[in-house]
């Protein structure tokens, strides 16, 4: 920038050149700062899903919260999914911030949620039906968690950056918690391990399709490749899932399950894992809420919304006594 | 008095005013458990939720000293007790509406806020008593839960306040719900039939003492939020303390143990 010529001064180009400057150099970008109009739309695409997957992902195991099998199991996941409802809670912050100079907010967060039109992670639209997908879920769903918020927590934009550096913290938290009821059920009875084998049966593809496609070639759009250049993510999709591989599938072996990919084995000449990969038009069916849970969780935050309209409206009529 | 030194007698009112404690923060617990996701807005679900997981702590430090008086493990006297050996108040396992927290569940709002927030009041009342029981694992236990209830007790009075000073329509939900919570609250104000046993051994204060506190206090919130007091909080449904129970407990203690009771000796 010259000296003496203020920022706004500046034509829209030498703008970007500056902002790229800026996040190259390994800066990070405040809400109040100029940020490309792109940069703004993608972080309000990211950190919305974000935060609403932390939201909807509570619900799956919400579902085993009573059921949990005893008082500390109860206590751990309550713990849990409580956690989970105040990651989606900072996140949302985050996310109006970022909306608020587009006249957006909170309710249009929850409306779009509500329409389709804001989508949640894959994984949670899923069936949790035994405690032992509550296992599987906290274990390796979390352990996905950590690896692709890991990756986010030099993100360019500071905001986005300091939220994850705490819910990373407290994910790993989940995953001892998950890798504990592995454990035990590992570790006990035909029964316990059988259900955990089914539940790994369900979940598997889930998993692959966590991280999403290998390459925009599969869903038609390049938003990882943007993160990429705006450093808001430093790794590709398939990267974080050959790193889900390295460290869960020898654990998996060790625990004596069988992971449901006959072809799924490390190969020495890539140094990669080679695997079935999962059905992509599945995965679309699914975001777009055609999943096996997609609309009777949805419905649950839809009703719930239409039944506390009444709390909102007290909320805001602030008649002080 | 500890552990070793409790005579027989006396132990027998310990326990049963133990499985009070521990029953009533268990079940109010998993009531609350049940609201995750549905509360009205995602700041209270956090709230919620953590109040629900401090009381349900609560509920496993009371467990844990009846483990210690020879009731069994703690696991198993929460989750395979038949009804009537709950020893809860009634209105504590009253579903939270109709549905259930998987399908459809239609809950009501002021009826979580009047019901939390009357409980909660007791417990503040029944904590401060129990600072000084003469049985020292339970007033230790009461002193830990306290630093936690101080918070809860401030989150429901904030918003029975708040709602009960709102819109005509909010006003007009807290009072349907009042009336609700009125007609069994005076379970949750008794001790029971081990209620002499109980205050003799001076494990807790008076029964009559207690609910003075709780009247006074509720007298005073009423005034301040121009409400009419509704007198005496009845027991329409029978005592929790004597094993009287509702479908509900039947059908929440079935989920609470559906887990566990496939295989209670097995490592979970």
């Amino acid at each position: 920038m010259t000296v003496g010529m203020s920022f706004s001064q500046l034509s829209e180009d030498e703008k970007m050149t500056h902002f790229l400057d800026r996040i190259n150099a390994g800066e990070k970008i405040e809400p109040d700062d100029w940020m490309p109009a792109d940069y703004r739309l993608q972080l309000i695409r990211l950190i919305s899903m974000h935060g609403i997957s932390e939201i909807m992902g509570a619900l799956p195991e919400k579902e085993w919260v009573p059921k949990a099998p005893s008082l500390h199991r109860k206590l751990a996941i309550m713990a849990k999914v409580q956690d989970e409802m105040g990651h989606g809670q900072l996140l949302l912050r985050v996310a109006e911030d970022l909306m608020a100079p587009l006249g957006k907010t909170r309710h249009d967060i929850m409306e779009d949620l509500f329409s389709g039109k804001l989508k949640f992670h894959n994984v949670f639209h899923m069936d949790a039906p035994t405690w032992g997908d509550a296992g599987i879920i906290a274990w390796l769903v979390d352990g996905a968690a950590i690896i692709s918020q890991s990756m986010m927590l030099d993100s360019s934009y500071g905001p986005y950056a300091r939220a994850l550096k705490r819910i990373c913290a407290e994910e790993v938290f989940h995953a001892q918690h998950g890798e504990s009821i592995i454990l035990a059920m590992a570790e006990g009875s035909k029964e316990q391990r059988e259900m955990l084998q089914d539940a790994l049966n369900r979940w598997w593809e889930a998993l692959i399709m966590f991280f999403g496609p290998k390459s925009a070639k599969e869903t038609g759009n390049s938003n990882a490749d943007k993160n990429i250049m705006y450093k808001i993510r430093t790794k590709t999709n398939e990267d974080l899932r050959q790193e889900f591989f390295t460290k869960y599938i020898p654990r998996i072996w060790s625990l004596g399950l069988t992971i449901p990919d006959e072809t799924i084995h490390f190969d020495e000449d890539s140094q990669m894992w080679v695997y079935k990969d999962a059905d992509w038009s599945e995965f679309k069916q699914i975001v777009s809420g055609n999943g096996p849970q997609s609309q009777n969780r949805l419905d649950l935050r839809r009703r719930s919304y239409k039944n506390n309209e009444w709390v909102r409206e007290a909320l805001a009529a602030k008649k002080a006594i | 008095m500890t552990q070793e030194t409790v005579k027989p007698q006396e132990k027998e009112a310990l326990i049963e005013l133990l499985y009070q404690l521990a029953d009533d923060d268990f079940i109010l617990s998993f009531r609350g458990s049940e609201w995750l996701g549905l509360a009205p807005h995602i700041e209270e679900d956090v709230a919620f939720s953590s109040i629900s997981q401090d009381m349900m702590g609560h509920a496993n430090l009371y467990y844990n000293l009846l483990e210690g008086l020879g009731e069994g493990d703690a696991d198993k006297i929460a989750h395979l007790r038949s009804v009537e050996k709950f020893r809860n108040a009634i209105i504590l396992e009253e579903v939270n509406g109709p549905g259930t927290y998987l399908k459809e569940p239609d809950y009501d709002w002021a009826f979580a806020v009047v019901r939390n927030y009357f409980y909660a009041v007791h417990k503040q009342i029944r904590l401060d008593s129990l600072r000084h029981s003469a049985y020292e694992p339970l007033a230790e236990a009461a002193r830990k839960i306290m630093t936690e209830q101080y918070y809860h007790l401030m989150h429901w009075e904030i918003w029975f306040k708040q709602l009960m000073t709102s819109t005509d329509e909010a006003i007009k939900r807290m009072n349907t719900a009042i009336e609700k919570v009125w007609k069994d609250f005076g379970g949750v104000l008794t001790l029971g039939p081990s209620y002499a046993d109980i205050v003799k051994a001076n494990f807790i204060d008076d029964e009559a003492v207690m609910k003075k506190r709780w009247t006074n206090k509720m007298e005073a919130v009423f005034k301040e939020v121009g409400a009419n007091y509704p007198g005496e909080p009845r027991m329409e449904r029978g005592n929790g303390r004597n094993g009287v129970h509702t479908e509900d407990l039947k059908h929440a203690l079935s989920t609470l143990s559906e887990v566990y009771a496939t295989n209670p000796s097995t490592g979970w």
